[in-house]
């Protein structure tokens, strides 16, 4: 059964900024630090969505994927890459075989402003190039000017041509403004089928914070409890360094458990994060620092 | 099925694949001596007993000092050399001097507040986030507030001239040692009052270690004077025909005796009490965010706290999701090592106090209430109380109507917000209370019906300077902080 978008979800901004506070005291040491870090890393949806994006930039980020870091293969890989539809393909590619996913950001992506065809047949394209899984927009527009039926019928459309490709919505929340927005586009899109709610395009700001997370995380459990059904999120945007990761992670385990601690349903949207969990990792192995050039860059 | 029957029955599952390491605090910054004397006339001084008793680690039962045992004639050396200092120093000094010695205590306690969080922790088992983000951080705040005030007395109370009582006895509790003493000492050094000042028997290593900060920032000798001992050394505090006004905070059962000594002997006083708080959830309310404002309403410091809101009222069409969110809430609380930087739950602050909380459960296990705890490992050694949730209870039980002053939260259910209204003024109490909802004109409506000093809408448990505390009904009289907190300690006539 539905629920009635028109009503809202009460959500109170002070409770949510305390609650997030808590988890930003939690302090994450030894293996249990380790284990995230890793964790983390296999998170990470390794993103890049420029209008430069050449050849050239996306066969270095597909490497970097590949091949995170050069000294020790105990270091995991990272979950999949995000590209434009049209370097989808040269992705694949690179990526065969090694179990790296291959999402493209679609449907006039990052403003959504194209029209339903268009934006239909960019999605049809990117999983034709072999896109598994297609990080979409919704319409700002029509959210905020109260056609929740016009948002929720746009993710169902894209969900259907979508066809074996996982779908990731994203709300872009930063337009949103309130968490009681950000709540509802979120139920909106879950009940419209999406397998991922996410917070931003990256070319908005703010992007993902720890407070939209939450009531993300919120939309998600109360779906859950309802349906039975288990859908991921992923924060973009902004996430840079490995300790704001981990908070993240803290906020996941305490607030949906072990089971959303899977790349499979929570995924960091970012591009610099990688490096800096590659950094901790090393540290936390050999006890020390290593300068950033002996990192490669993506 | 409806979908208020579904959300109850998928669970999750918190403690599995990832757990986080210990990341204790270090007791070893903390140098706590082998014993500690009285703090008299600005010097640390032998007992004229010789006796001293021990303070332990709730925690671990390991003993951290010895300290001295007051008696009467060290009682009678402490209100003399606080009389002294209040006729010959403090009382005459200009008001603008007064103040720059109180932010000088506040400013020292700021350079060394992870010392005094970590010996807070130690004395009384609560945890490290706490004493290190809540209680050191409003002492400190007191101490800076009150200073600012110590010269614009005359704009506080204009058209009078405010004059200070003389000599102020204070009485602190065990569950909140150093910030209770803060709230007493900071207003009545403001006013111009010299303060003897006695911390609970197992609690006093915070408020010692606060006098030789006094003592350090060059407080004249006497303004400020600490006898430690048991209950009996209150009492004399409270007969002691040398001082003019008393400011007790503790049990009921306590103030009562305090309130008749005083009136015998004239004093003025405050009295700071227990207290039953409703925490009352509406339909309406923001649902998560009331299940963090009940968490940390009731099981903030262990629920040993005068204003915790220790019986929570929920409207009946919310009750079962809001119970099943809290429950799954409550199975993400650490217990633990007090020192530990994730410890949510520290230790019961004594043996005695877990028997009393213990005691109410199992009269309520006989009375058919049903109890809910959470599923966590207690450690060995110390003294320890899962979280715990009584359901199928009514006013007429006693764990409704009394305080249990642990982690031990009522649930009951109401229809309207006049039944609401009543449910939660039904008590002797009247500290405090909370009201969840999304609608404005219900918080209003609603909290000037609950006959409490204290009403949090959509939160709980927070504490500021500037906003008076106290109680009604048997919570107790006067009130503490804010420009109300000067007034006990003024003449203004």
């Amino acid at each position: 059964m539905l629920p009635d978008f028109n009503q809202t979800v009460p959500i109170d901004q002070i409770g949510v900024e305390e609650r997030v506070a808590r988890f930003r005291t939690r302090s994450i040491k030894k293996e249990s630090k380790l284990f995230a870090l890793k964790l983390a890393l296999r998170m990470v949806d390794l993103t890049t969505l420029e209008g430069m994006d050449s050849p050239g930039k996306v066969r270095q980020l597909c490497y970097k994927a590949l091949y995170p870091h050069k000294i020790d293969p105990d270091i995991p890989r990272v979950a999949a890459i995000c590209v434009y539809p049209n370097r989808v393909r040269l992705a694949v590619e690179i990526l065969k075989g090694s179990g790296i996913h291959v999402a493209s950001v679609a449907t006039s992506f990052p403003s959504g402003m194209g029209t339903m065809e268009s934006r239909i047949d960019e999605v049809k394209y990117a999983v034709d190039e072999g896109a598994d899984e297609i990080d979409m927009v919704i319409s700002r527009w029509a959210f905020l000017k109260g056609d929740y039926s016009y948002v929720f019928d746009e993710i169902a459309m894209i969900k259907e041509a979508c066809g074996p490709a996982h779908l990731k919505v994203i709300l872009e929340t930063g337009e949103l403004e309130t968490y009681e927005n950000v709540r509802k586009a979120s139920d909106i899109a879950m009940y419209a089928g999406a397998d991922f709610i996410k917070t931003s395009t990256g070319k908005i700001s703010p992007a993902a914070t720890m407070p939209v997370t939450l009531v993300m995380l919120y939309a998600i459990r109360d779906y859950y409890l309802k349906t039975g059904n288990k859908i991921g999120m992923k924060p973009a945007g902004g996430i840079r360094d490995a300790k704001t990761a981990l908070h993240y992670l803290a906020m996941v385990k305490e607030t949906l458990g072990a089971d959303w601690l899977d790349p499979d349903l929570f995924r960091f949207g970012a591009s610099s994060l990688a490096n800096d969990l590659l950094m901790q990792i090393i540290k936390q192995k050999t006890g020390h620092y290593q300068s950033p050039d002996y990192f490669s860059i993506g | 099925m409806s979908e208020k029957e579904v959300i109850t029955r998928q669970s999750l599952r918190f403690d599995e694949l990832w757990t986080y390491d210990p990341a204790p605090e270090s007791p070893d910054y903390v140098k706590i001596e082998e014993q500690y004397n009285l703090f008299i006339d600005g010097k640390f001084q032998e007992p004229a007993s010789g006796r001293y008793f021990e303070t332990i680690n709730p925690a671990n039962e390991k003993l951290l000092s010895r300290v001295a045992r007051a008696d009467k004639s060290d009682l009678d050396m402490a209100v003399a050399a606080a009389r002294k200092a209040y006729d010959g120093i403090w009382s005459r000094m200009p008001a603008k001097e007064r103040g720059k010695y109180i932010y000088r205590i506040a400013r020292l306690l700021q350079e060394r507040a992870r010392e005094f969080a970590i010996l807070e922790s130690m004395d009384t088992g609560k945890p490290i986030r706490e004493s290190r983000d809540i209680d050191i951080p409003i002492v400190i705040a007191h101490f800076f507030y009150y200073a600012g005030w110590a010269d614009k007395l005359k704009y506080a109370f204009p058209g009078v001239d405010p004059r200070p009582l003389g000599v102020a006895g204070q009485i602190i509790p065990w569950n909140f040692p150093l910030l209770m003493a803060a709230w007493k000492i900071a207003p009545a050094l403001a006013t111009g009052n010299t303060v003897v000042i006695k911390p609970a028997s197992s609690t006093p290593l915070t408020l010692l270690r606060l006098g030789e900060l006094i003592r350090d920032a060059g407080l004249p000798a006497g303004v400020v004077n600490i006898v430690t001992g048991p209950g009996e050394i209150g009492s004399a505090i409270a007969n002691h025909p040398g001082i003019d006004k008393i400011a007790f905070t503790g049990s009921t059962e306590i103030g009562r005796t305090i309130q008749e000594a005083s009136l015998r002997t004239g004093k003025k006083y405050t009295l700071e009490l227990g207290g039953k708080a409703a925490n009352i959830v509406f339909d309406d309310a923001p649902v998560e965010e009331a299940v963090e404002g009940i968490v940390n309403g009731i099981f903030f410091n262990q629920g040993h706290v005068c204003c915790a809101g220790s019986r929570l009222l929920v409207q009946e069409g919310v009750a079962d999701e809001l119970v099943h969110k809290l429950k799954m809430r409550m199975e993400t609380l650490i217990l633990g090592d007090p020192l530990d930087k994730n410890t949510d739950i520290g230790a019961i602050n004594s043996k005695g106090q877990l028997d009393s909380i213990l005691g109410y459960l199992t009269e309520g296990v006989d009375n058919g209430q049903q109890i809910y705890q959470t599923k966590c490992e207690l450690p060995e050694k110390g003294y320890w109380c899962r979280p715990t949730l009584v359901e199928n209870v009514s006013q007429s039980h006693r764990i409704v109507q009394e305080e249990v002053f642990g982690p031990v939260l009522t649930i009951q259910t109401f229809r309207t917000p006049a039944e609401a209204v009543s449910l939660a003024n039904n008590s002797p109490y009247g500290l405090s209370g909370g009201v969840w909802t999304d609608k404005g004109s219900k918080i209003f409506k609603v909290g000037k019906g609950i006959r409490a000093g204290v009403i949090w809408a959509n939160t709980f448990n927070k504490f500021d300077p500037t906003s008076p505390f106290g109680g009604y009904k048997e919570s107790g009289m006067g009130r503490e902080g804010g420009i109300h907190g000067l007034l006990p300690y003024l003449e203004l006539s």
